[in-house]
Formats: structure tokens, sequence, C-alpha cells
């Protein structure tokens, strides 16, 4: 499945409307290049849980926790891990076992040691625009995302 | 009296002595960017091992070099956040177990403090209150200082940090690590080609927002052959971008508070062109500028000494506790 985001504002509106349908506690791996717009989905995301102040790239502290009206989302970027096996040295499995909405920017870079994920977004760079892709097994994440693509969104595939 | 120093919040061990009266005494540092920049980022895992094996030995040093012995130490200030734990940790345990030891106090510092205190090593320190701009890789912030602990967040970085900004920006290049001196070494040769955004300029308020710039570069990169020179006009263009914005922001400040004191700290003040702005900036207002020296701009012992000996002038220390935080406002801090 494949989305089209036209601009930033497209990229942090998919955000918000993912969080409309996210069980508390699942797992997303975002991919992309370097300025794809993977944190921005995640700002839409935050935003729309009702997080009100900054939404900071976690790239130099490797995770940031955010609890908004209940809602529990840890958000990781594994860019700067050289080893999967540090994982386990920054606690992943204390992290990942908790009811939280867990986003991961850079997933490749924890192969082996992180658990299937729930949901896999890639983002790529066409030009100004954004190519999204979505992956998911689960059904019901599946037809939600149809109607969003019918609705809002021109699908390309 | 002599208060020991320790900051590991990430890749420098920084030792440091500061005496109440004398002033600073002695400052060692130990770079782990070496051995970092194989990994294109500072790895907290290696970082944290490296600042075990480092960290003893410069104390050592440290005290040796200055003629005292463990007994002179009246206190020992450490760096507790922000930053990445297990480097914290590091800190914090040797701190504290060197407190119990030597049975002296310890006292937990915040890195940004320090690094807000950091022109107050020169012989020539700025007098409160003043505006401060940090800008390093994790941080870029506008604080109003009042005094030591009294301090008001005027404005942050609403995703990426300047410096952070900069390194992504030199990766996109095809520059290494640590990008940000490289980017500028490239941006001397580039010339005034394109014109970027200034990012949030536009708009009332003191934050920032570096992300938006990045992908800007990325787009200006990919619509040309990418040449050397294309490169250089892009760094060019980029580091302009963040110098004039965060001018202008500084400028927006110092109107804002009435304040007529700028301090500009962190690691990214050693830029040569964000300094040639910042300073042209306060000249037009009339504002005076403070730039620590370089080795007191990037992380390093010596500030967290002299915030923590203030601290422990003032009574203040903490219990037996071994305390360390990843993430700690600075505005949550007691004031002096």
């Amino acid at each position: 499945m494949q989305i089209k985001l036209r601009n930033t504002e497209a990229t942090e509106a998919f955000g918000a409307e993912l969080s409309r349908l996210l069980p508390h506690k699942c797992l997303i791996f975002l991919k992309g290049q370097l300025g794809a717009g993977k944190t921005t989905l995640v700002r839409g995301l935050l935003r729309a849980f009702g997080h009100q102040g900054a939404v900071k790239s976690p790239t130099y502290t490797l995770v940031e926790e955010y609890m908004s009206n209940g809602r529990a989302v840890i958000h990781f970027d594994l860019y700067r891990l050289s080893d999967p096996e540090e994982l386990e040295w920054i606690g992943i499995n204390d992290y990942l076992d908790q009811d939280a909405v867990c986003l991961i920017e850079w997933p490749e870079m924890g192969e082996g040691f992180l658990p299937e994920p729930d949901l896999v977004l890639t983002l790529s760079v066409v030009g100004q625009e954004r190519n999204l892709k979505v992956e998911t097994s689960n059904l019901s994440v599946k037809n939600f995302l149809s109607s969003v693509i019918k609705q809002r969104h021109t699908a390309i595939l | 009296m002599y208060v020991l120093g320790l900051e590991t919040s990430c890749d420098e061990t920084g030792v440091a002595i500061y005496h109440s009266e004398k002033g600073l005494i002695n400052h060692l540092l130990y770079s782990q960017i070496d051995m970092h920049s194989e990994y294109g980022g500072v790895v907290p895992e290696l970082a944290s091992r490296d600042h075990i094996r480092k960290l003893v030995p410069l104390i050592k040093q440290c005290i040796n070099e200055a003629g005292l012995t463990s007994r002179d130490i009246g206190g020992i200030a450490y760096t507790a956040g922000p930053g990445l734990m297990g480097a914290l940790l590091v800190g914090a345990a040797t701190a504290n177990s060197l407190a119990w030891a030597w049975r002296k106090p310890a006292i937990a510092v915040h890195h940004m403090e320090g690094h807000l205190l950091a022109p107050m090593l020169e012989n020539d320190p700025p007098s409160f209150p003043f505006l401060a701009l940090l800008i390093s890789g994790g941080h870029t912030m506008l604080v109003e200082v009042k005094g030591i602990g009294r301090y008001r967040l005027l404005g942050e970085s609403l995703d990426d940090a300047a410096g952070e900004a900069f390194d992504k920006t030199a990766k996109m290049l095809g520059l290494g690590y640590p990008g940000g001196p490289k980017l500028s070494e490239l941006a001397k040769r580039g010339s005034p080609r394109f014109k970027f955004p200034r990012p949030m300029t536009d708009r009332p308020g003191l934050d920032f927002s570096f992300s938006g710039l990045k992908t800007y570069t990325m787009n200006a990169l990919h619509d040309t052959a990418q040449s050397d020179q294309d490169k250089a006009d892009i760094a060019f263009a980029f580091q302009t971008a963040v110098a004039e914005t965060l001018s202008i922001k500084c400028k927006r400040a110092l109107q804002q508070t009435r304040l007529t004191t700028l301090v500009v700290a962190g690691g990214v003040s050693a830029n040569s062109t964000i300094r040639q702005s910042l300073t042209e900036m306060a000249d037009k207002e009339r504002a005076l500028i403070y730039f620590p020296r370089p080795e007191f701009c990037t992380d390093n012992g010596a500030m967290i000494a002299y915030a923590g000996c203030q601290r422990l002038m003032a009574d203040q220390h903490q219990g037996s506790v071994i305390f360390a935080r990843a993430r700690w406002p600075i505005e949550e801090l007691p004031p002096v």
C-alpha cells in the first residue's frame, strides 16, 4: 500500500490520522533516508495525542518518552547505534514491554534485537513530495488505511 | 574550597579543580571523538566504557598536576544530566564513591547550567542578568539568566538542535564526523548562489526549528549535479541560514527582555560565521557579547567544577544518593 504525501503538512496529517487507530501498545518501524520526514510523522502523531511541547529528533539521546492524555509514546532513533547489541545496554526490552506506542526510526540498525513490528512505514523522497509505503499484517490497520487513502490522499498503487 | 569537577555526559571526559577564591586551578580533557568517528556518531555504550577507563587516571593526574592531594578537595561536582544515561552514571557513581571515601559532599550539576556559566571562568566575566544562547549538538536554547539557578527558558529548538543539523547536513554532503567543522571548511569555498529559508523567523516567538532546513538542503542538493562546487555553495547557504536565524532570534530576545548582555556558549559557538553574525548583531543593538574561549565552549570539567563550587558554597549538596537524569529541565534548578 502506498500513499503520496505532498508536503510536510501532509506527513504530519498522516501521523495524526494514524494516531486514531493505534492500540495502546504497538510497535512501529519508520524507515527512510535523512530528511525523509520520519520525525515529522511522529510529531503529527504526538500532536494528535495532545502533546503540546517540542518533538525533538532523538538522534543524540536515542530515546524520548512522552505521556499525554494517558497515552504513552516512546520514540527511538537508532541512527547512531554501531552494534544492535547496544540495544540491550539501553534496556530496549524494558521500553518495549510497556503499555506504549513504540516508534523506532532506523530499525535497520537494531536488526536481530527487535521483535516483529505491527506496522512498517517507509518514506522515500520524490522531489518535494514523499512516498509512504505501509506494510502491515494487521487487518483492521489495513482497512483503516485504505479508507484514509480513499478519503484524503491520492493512492498511487 | 577546592572543588573537583567531573564531566561525562557525552563523548568528552573532563576533570577540573576550581577554588572558590583562587579560581580555576587545573583542567584536563580526554576526547573520544577519534574513536567515535569510525562509527559516524557517539556510541553510548562505547562512551560509557571509555569514561570508565579514563576518568580515574584523569582525576589522579588533575590533582597531582595541581600539587594537591585528595585531602585538599572540599567537594565533588559532577554532571548529572541531561545526557546519555550510561555515560552520566559513570560520573555520578565515581563522584559519589569519592564523596563517601573522602567524607566530602557531592553535588549534582546540570550540564547546561555548566555551559551557561562557562564565561564566568574568564578574567572579564559578564555580570547578571544576561541572555544566553546555548548551541551544541544536542541543544539549541535561549535562556534569560538572572543569577545562578534563576533561569527562564525563552525558546528552544522544536526538532533538531543546531549542531545536529550541521552534522546531518554534513553527512548528506558526504563529509565525515563530526560534520560541523568540516561543513564550515567547505563553506569557505562556497559562494552566495542559493538562498535558503530562515526557519521560524517570519512568526513571533523565540523557538527554533532546523529540521526543515536539513530537508531543504537535501532538495537543493538533488537539483544539482552534486559537484564539489555545488556542495560548497550549499554548505555556504546552509551555514549562512543557520547564522542569520540565530542572530534574528537573539536580536528579538534582547529586545523583548531589554537585556544588554548576550552570552553565547556550546560547541557550535566555535563556528566563526555564527560568531561574526552574532557579533555584528550585538554591535548594532549596542549589547555586550561574550564567548567563552573555545576550550570552554565544548564540554569540559571546568564549567562543572565552577557551577558545583557556587552551589556547595551556598551549602547545597545532595545526600548519599546517586543522582542522574537523562532529561532534566533547566528551570527546575534551585536558585543559589
